[in-house]
């Protein structure tokens, strides 16, 4: 009972849970109670992060979560607290440099946001209450609220369309700001609910907000007077998305279903997931290297502080003794507070501000890739889109490239090439373009000669213009026109050419550009689809008569099933269904005789590299359609798992079809495809193809990008190979992969240098592919062998050329991209596709770039580059990729190489103070080194230089092995720069130190003191540290000179200004004229040039010894093959005398 | 969008690109064009509202075509190669040959002589001196130069195993108080301590480590000429940095000066108040005093030698000539509690200061290493060819 009851409740609170109820303008539902209104959240969209009050309290904790921030933080609050050699001023000024220049950063952020939030919040909305229309401020609309909004403007919340000016209950909507489509999309008013909005009374209940823009599941329930509630169901075509924009239509009314936050605008621009970078890694590792120095160092010292006290005399010379307070510490105490005292004397051994600069360098470098003049595509007029900048360097490190096919290699620029009727061929040319009647279909290559029946034919091309769901642009000029050719239509005989020829401008807008390229291909044949006007589809038809059809059902296109299906009514009457899909899923679908005919003609173009669709069709009696009718319509209804319900409706009805045909229609390879794609395995890089495609198409656009050559042996691990020994698959699949397991990793002749792929002919290319089906055999078998096949399968990858994984589902995509990424060494990986379904893989990949296709924007929405290209790839990788790189791998070592050289001789110096604390640079020069002195050449340099120019660097992609694998931050170079820093630091120390062997300098026979000494040494490090850097750069714009120069130039300025003034503020005045004493001396300045021209000996012999990688690689310009405008047309595998051989 | 907010500052930067000139490839125009790019980019980026007005301009979007945004402003590509370097080292080391050279003999022109007077040995003349409970202990050191010493000679005493440097050691001194500030007097800074205030709690002045720890031994030079001692004239001036003497340290304005110090006392370790340093000349008296100066500058390493007095008039103006001297040392300072050293040094000193081997061997050194790789370099070169000179 009890249970019972809290089931009840639970279930209640489930149900709570996942939908919610709303009160269209706030009227209760069927009864009259008292409706309590549930919370929701305002209309109010807040992207800003902060506000007045809060901003201090909350930025500063969010920076001090930094681990870095942090660290200062605590160096900081020692200093304050325990006598410490330095000041708290020499880390507190960084520190709140660091901070400030953070928070004014994201302070102007969030104003930007604020700003535009008001902008928002503030807009004038109309909301009908009672009858009566209310300007609102956008922010002030409540769920529930009847909201109207006129034509051009954006949709302040999630709508549910009630009401419409259009005739035809329909609106049209562009979503370019949601999603960057800007065709005009159509959406429906729920119906029975338009006529009267004042006296309506209903309640909507619907699926609590999700980010999902195409999906939306809801009802409505219609509470009239007297009758049971109607129901309706909800989908996203009635649903108005806020940010959206209404077009074509003058005004519509709509209730408000979600809110602010709530919608799914706000919903879908809420937190990423924030990649880190490889680079970002090796910090890290450098990082917990250098606490680790820090902390022994401190250790050491404090060690030997009281080893060297317990000699008497030693600890309490009379000349210093200690305080009384001092003397009365704890002992261990004073242990602690020293070894504190060493940490804070040597803390700036890890670089404050390379946090910062490391940000900057990112943040600004990105700019040069938005800013590529290479990128922009005259075209769309867009160039590329930085969506993150934490991954540039992460361009240069690529070692797998995932790509899409359709779209990405290929243009996605759909032609209708050829069609086949009951098994006969027609080829459309495009040299006899007249229009005029189907006999111009020649070109039968079919060899009899023959043609399918004048009926069959119809059929077909009726077919192909009815099944899609491409709309008719309308005319944007006015609607007047519209009915101009309409009437022109009507009356057609005379002039036909005319009207052909405005058929052709005509401009069909679908989500798919096979869709277009059908229609279109249809409209030659004499087949004019004429536009869908409420639920009519009208035809015109080769005698140029207008056939209308009534357009019951559309059973869309999913991946999944790879097909979608129209039920249209006849003016007759017959219900007829015709479906279009991928002839795997066709094929089991149809009457079987037929399939035969076809499949030749199927399997032939898609060899050719052409995209085939099959056609079929069926009548339905009036009782399998009111079947149909009645599971659609239940199944829309349903607020749970709709999209399965509806799956198994669909799959029900379309069984039985009878095949009419098959079309062609051609992709055209992207501008450079196979150069590009050339020039990726030039550099390295393993690219696989993931297409959704069949085999044969996708094979043969591989032989055109010349990712398969023609010596490259193929292995198959596909379905067709499975199914050929007769044995059981499991069993193929093992001995398969055994087989290519041998062939491929085994027999192959051990590769130098890891991943590069041989040039030399002598080497057998492998190329591989596998499909989706046996891919999940290969990732699922029994758990046994899981690990073993995905291993092999791994291995044998590795080691081909090229993988084509054809048939693949966009989660699979994901899963490859996955696999790799976890697989031995963690490769970097690259996930590059235009469409929806390469979401995930872009996603799961380190680095995801989107094409601005023309499949719409979600790939670039959840990219971090997007370019308009698949060429522009090359330069990305190849130029910016590999420049970000070398730029923020020497930035990092440099920065702990300064720091280390920077802070040694202050380590150095405490043997010869008494393990003192005593520090050896003035608190000025400890706060300036990172901040001032030595931080804009290394930033100007890490945005500007080019240690190869742009130029040799595409045209030799083999430059790209050399960075290959993270090369200027592992261990080696690491060790190397640690290196040089304490050379650097030991030299400066011991040449000024010996020079201090007798202190009287000057030739006045004065003597110098400690903070000359410290001085001294400074410059030496300023002067090397800077010239070292400048010895590494390869590329000196005016920026470079400026500053590299200016830091020089500053440092003398600013040591001069320090040292020449009594300055208020300081207690000790210690640099009150050193600088100057210190230049007064011939023995100072030939040490500091002796000590630096001897720090850079090493660095300058180096360089002439180990030549410097570009002017090798000048040398070697391979020239590559250029391929042209091949298509896959010209080129198919069999066809091919073109010679690829490296060989010269 | 935000197309009007970055429209807008296209505007700004279109027209300021006008104004400065559209060719101009001008630093100022660069950075302008960076600036407004940052700008503008930054909101387009950061900026998540989707706020649809009207389309943006096409051409908002096409990137600038400078050579800035392209990366391709013009630079300077050097290249060192085997051609600059071999030929620069060779001039490198010869010319640092030359230094090292001159560096090296003028160290060796320069005499300097050293002696410990510790009396840390038993045959040690201060020996008797060395004993700490002996006050007021004189002690002779008696020597003699062959030829000349050449002036004008430098007289520097040293200090062995003396840390100067310690860190409390170096911050325990009022600068307020050496600059004259009469509030400092009374009141001295607490980094002094345990120097700051006497056993009465009256507060010391010059207060601190360094100050209580002046260096006190004195020391007379005499010419021992036929049996007769001769005092040789040292010159107390000139011996700290002008900027100390003149500008950072001063006295109070008070007249006479003893007033200023009323209600203080003198560093526990002085047998004399700072206004009696040297009463004979009040330029160099109080905290103007120039051996105090000397010992204020700090030294940088535990083993130092400060300068003393200078050789510079009468008979000995042209330098000290052979013969037998006498030092006379009024020995004070105790070191040997912590085992340190004292000794006195008779210098001369050249363009380069002090004698200082290192430098010019290490010029030496450095130069021929030079050299010596540029010949290898050569050989290698000579015998293997470049790649890039092909």
């Amino acid at each position: 009972m009890l249970r019972r009851r809290l089931n009840r409740l639970l279930g209640r609170d489930e149900r709570i849970a996942d939908r919610r109820t709303i009160y269209v303008g706030h009227r209760s539902g069927s009864t009259n109670d008292a409706i309590i209104p549930p919370k929701f959240c305002d209309n109010r969209i807040v992207s800003s992060k902060y506000t007045v009050w809060n901003f201090l309290p909350k930025n500063l904790f969010e920076q001090f979560r930094r681990i870095a921030n942090f660290y200062f933080l605590i160096i900081f609050l020692v200093q304050v607290i325990v006598d410490t050699p330095t000041s708290p001023v020499t880390s507190g000024l960084p520190l709140f440099f660091v901070i400030t220049v953070t928070a004014i950063k994201q302070g102007y952020e969030d104003w930007l946001r604020h700003k535009a939030d008001n902008e928002v919040n503030k807009y004038p909305v109309t909301v009908i209450e009672d009858g009566r229309r209310i300007r609102k401020e956008s922010e002030k609309i409540k769920v529930g609220d009847v909201v109207q909004v006129e034509e051009e403007e954006t949709f302040p919340c999630d709508l549910i369309l009630l009401q419409t000016s259009r005739d035809d209950d329909t609106c049209f909507v562009t979503t370019a700001s949601l999603d960057g489509e800007s065709n005009h999309k159509t959406h429906y008013t729920v119906p029975d609910t338009g006529r009267d909005l004042e006296s309506l009374n209903a309640t909507i209940e619907c699926e609590q907000p999700q980010p999902d823009l195409y999906k939306f599941v809801g009802r409505m329930h219609i509470y009239t007077s007297n009758q049971d509630p109607a129901m309706r169901s909800l989908g996203p075509e009635n649903l108005l998305l806020k940010g959206a924009t209404l077009k074509n239509t003058q005004r519509i009314s709509g209730v408000a279903v979600y809110t602010g936050m709530e919608t799914k605008m706000a919903l879908n621009y809420q937190g990423k997931s924030q990649k880190r970078s490889a680079v970002e890694k090796s910090i890290n590792a450098f990082l917990l290297v250098y606490l680790c120095i820090l902390v022994s160092k401190a250790l050491v010292c404090t060690t030997l502080k009281y080893a060297w006290q317990g000699t008497p005399g030693q600890d309490e010379p009379w000349y210093n003794e200690k305080t009384q307070t001092v003397k009365e510490t704890n002992f261990y105490l004073k242990m602690f507070t020293d070894f504190l005292s060493f940490m804070v004397l040597f803390n700036f051994i890890i670089p404050v501000s390379m946090y910062v600069t490391v940000e900057m360098q990112k943040f600004l470098g990105s700019f040069f890739i938005t800013w590529d003049k290479d990128f922009f595509d005259p075209e769309i007029k867009e160039g590329a889109l930085v969506n993150t900048s934490d991954l540039n360097e992460e361009l240069g490190q690529v070692e797998y490239v995932f790509t899409d096919k359709t779209g990405t290699l290929t243009q996605n620029n759909m032609e209708f090439i050829e069609c086949c009727i009951d098994g006969f061929q027609y080829k459309y040319r495009d040299a006899s373009s007249e229009l005029d009647g189907f006999c111009v279909t020649d070109g039968p290559v079919s060899k009899l000669q023959q043609k399918a029946g004048r009926e069959r034919e119809e059929l077909f091309l009726r077919a192909l213009c009815l099944c899609h769901t491409v709309q008719v642009k309308e005319p944007i000029e006015c609607h007047d026109q519209g009915d101009g050719l309409m009437d022109q239509v009507d009356g057609l005989e005379a002039d036909g050419q005319e009207t052909s020829s405005l058929q052709e401008q005509r401009g069909f807008i679908a989500s798919s550009p096979d869709e277009v390229a059908l229609v279109k291909g249809a409209m030659r044949y004499g087949f004019t689809f004429l536009g869908l006007e409420s639920k009519t589809m009208k035809i015109l038809n080769r005698n140029n008569a207008v056939e209308m059809y009534e357009l019951l059902h559309v059973l869309n296109f999913d991946p999944v099933r790879r097909r979608m299906s129209v039920i249209v009514r006849s003016k007759s009457g017959d219900i007829l269904l015709f479906c279009k899909g991928a002839d795997s899923s066709m094929f089991p679908r149809v009457r079987q005789e037929e399939v035969e005919r076809i499949r030749m003609h199927v399997e032939r173009n898609a060899t050719e590299g052409y995209r085939t669709l099959c056609v079929a069709y069926k009548y339905l009696s009036a009782e399998e359609y009111n079947q149909a009718d009645k599971g659609l319509r239940e199944a829309r209804l349903a607020l749970q798992d709709r999209d399965e319900k509806l799956m198994a409706v669909y799959n029900q009805v379309e069984t039985g079809m009878s095949l009419i045909g098959a079309t062609a229609v051609e992709d055209r390879l992207q501008e450079e495809a196979a150069e590009t794609m050339m020039a990726l395995q030039g550099a390295g890089i393993n690219v696989w193809v993931l297409t959704g495609d069949k085999m044969e198409t996708a094979k043969s656009t591989c032989y055109a990008c010349r990712l398969f050559q023609r010596n490259t042996e193929l292995l198959e691990l596909t379905v067709r190979t499975l199914e050929d020994g007769g044995r059981r698959r499991e069993k193929r699949l093992h001995d398969l992969l055994n087989e290519y397991y041998k062939k491929a990793v085994l027999d192959a002749p051990p590769v130098k240098g890891g991943v590069t792929r041989s040039w030399s002919s002598t080497n057998q290319d492998y190329g591989f592919i596998i499909d989706g089906a046996t891919l999940s055999m290969v990732l699922n078998s029994s758990e046994s062998n899981s690990s073993r096949y995905k291993n092999l399968f791994l291995q044998i990858c590795q080691n081909c050329t090229a993988v084509l994984c054809c048939r693949m589902a966009p989660l699979q995509k994901a899963q490859i991209v996955k696999m790799v990424k976890n697989s031995k060494g963690s490769p970097i990986t690259l996930s590059i596709g235009d469409g929806a379904n390469d979401v995930s893989m872009i996603l799961e990949a380190h680095v995801g770039i989107g094409i601005k296709g023309k499949e719409g924007r979600q790939a670039v929405r959840n990219s971090d580059y997007a370019i308009t290209k698949l060429k522009h790839l090359k330069k990305l990788l190849l130029v910016h990729g590999h420049l970000y790189y070398v730029r923020i791998a020497h930035l990092v070592q440099y920065f702990f190489y300064k720091n280390l050289c920077f802070i040694l001789p202050q380590f150095l110096y405490q043997f010869f103070c008494g393990y003192s604390q005593q520090p050896l640079f003035d608190a000025a020069y400890l706060t300036m080194y990172n901040i001032c002195f030595t931080s804009m050449p290394i930033l100007a340099y890490s945005l500007f230089e080019q240690h190869i120019s742009i130029e040799v660097l595409l045209d030799n992609a083999t430059l790209y092995r050399e960075i290959a694998k993270n090369a200027m931050l592992r261990w080696g170079p690491f060790l190397q720069w640690t290196l040089l820093s304490l050379y650097h630091g030991l030299l400066f120390f011991f040449g000024v130190r010996f020079l201090f062997s007798n202190p009287a300098l000057q030739d006045n026979g004065q003597v110098f003191g400690n903070w000359s000494f410290g001085t001294i040494i400074f410059t030496v490090l300023i002067f090397t540290v800077t010239l070292t850097l400048a010895l590494d750069t390869r590329h000196w714009t005016w920026i470079n000179h400026f500053v590299i120069w200016g830091s020089l130039a500053f440092y003398v300025f600013f040591s001069f200004f320090w040292g020449g003034i009594i300055w208020p503020f300081l207690k000790h005045q210690r640099l009150y004229f050193v600088f100057a004493n210190m230049l007064s001396s011939v023995s100072t300045w030939l040490v500091i040039i002796l000590l630096i021209l001897l720090s850079l000996m090493p660095e300058i012999l180096l360089t002439v010894f180990c030549k410097p990688r570009g002017s090798n690689a000048r040398q070697m310009k391979h020239r590559l093959p250029s391929s042209g405008t091949s298509t896959i047309f010209m080129l198919s595998q069999t066809a091919s005398t073109h010679s690829f051989s490296w060989s010269d | 969008m935000y197309s009007s907010m970055i429209g807008g500052l296209k505007v700004t930067q279109n027209q300021a690109s006008k104004m400065i000139g559209k060719q101009s490839r001008s630093f100022v125009y660069d950075a302008f064009v960076l600036f407004f790019h940052v700008r503008a980019d930054c909101v387009k980026r950061r900026y998540i509202h989707k706020m649809v007005k009207e389309e943006q301009p096409e051409s908002v979007n096409r990137p600038d075509n400078t050579a800035f945004t392209q990366q391709r402003l013009p630079a300077w590509q050097p290249m060192l190669s085997a051609g600059i370097i071999i030929p620069g080292f060779v001039l490198i080391g010869l010319a640092f040959i030359g230094i090292g050279v001159a560096l090296f003999v003028t160290s060796r022109s320069i005499q300097m002589l050293e002696m410990d007077y510790t009396g840390y040995e038993q045959n040690s003349p201060c020996f008797k001196c060395s004993d700490e409970s002996v006050k007021n202990c004189m002690c002779n050191l008696d020597f003699n130069i062959d030829t000349l010493f050449k002036g004008p000679v430098f007289f520097y005493y040293g200090l062995s195993n003396y840390f100067q440097n310690f860190r409390r050691y170096g911050v325990s001194k009022d600068l307020d108080q050496l600059s004259g500030d009469m509030d400092a007097f009374l009141d001295p800074t607490s980094d002094c301590a345990p120097y700051q205030y006497d056993g009465n709690n009256k507060p010391i002045v010059p207060c601190g480590a360094v100050a209580n720890s002046m260096f006190n031994d004195t020391f007379k030079l005499y010419q021992i000429v036929k049996g007769v001692k001769k005092l040789v004239p040292l010159d107390g001036k000139g011996i700290a940095w002008w900027t100390d003497y003149n500008i950072k340290y001063r006295n109070p304005t008070v007249k006479p000066l003893k007033n200023a110090f009323n209600g203080t006392v003198k560093p526990l370790n002085w047998p004399k108040p700072a206004y009696e340093l040297d009463p004979s000349d009040p330029a160099n008296n109080g905290f103007i005093n120039q051996d105090f100066l000397v010992w204020l500058r700090t030294a940088a390493l535990p083993n130092f030698s400060k300068l003393y007095r200078r050789i510079t008039e009468g008979d000995y103006a042209e330098g000290l000539p052979a013969g037998n001297y006498s030092l006379e040392i009024a020995y004070n300072y105790p070191v040997l509690s912590f085992d340190g050293r004292k000794k006195v040094v008779f210098s001369n000193v050249s363009w380069m200061g002090g004698k200082n081997e290192f430098l010019g061997i290490a010029y030496l050194v450095i130069g021929s290493m030079c050299v010596v790789m540029s010949i290898v370099m050569l050989i290698v070169y000579a015998k293997f060819k470049f790649p890039e000179e092909d």
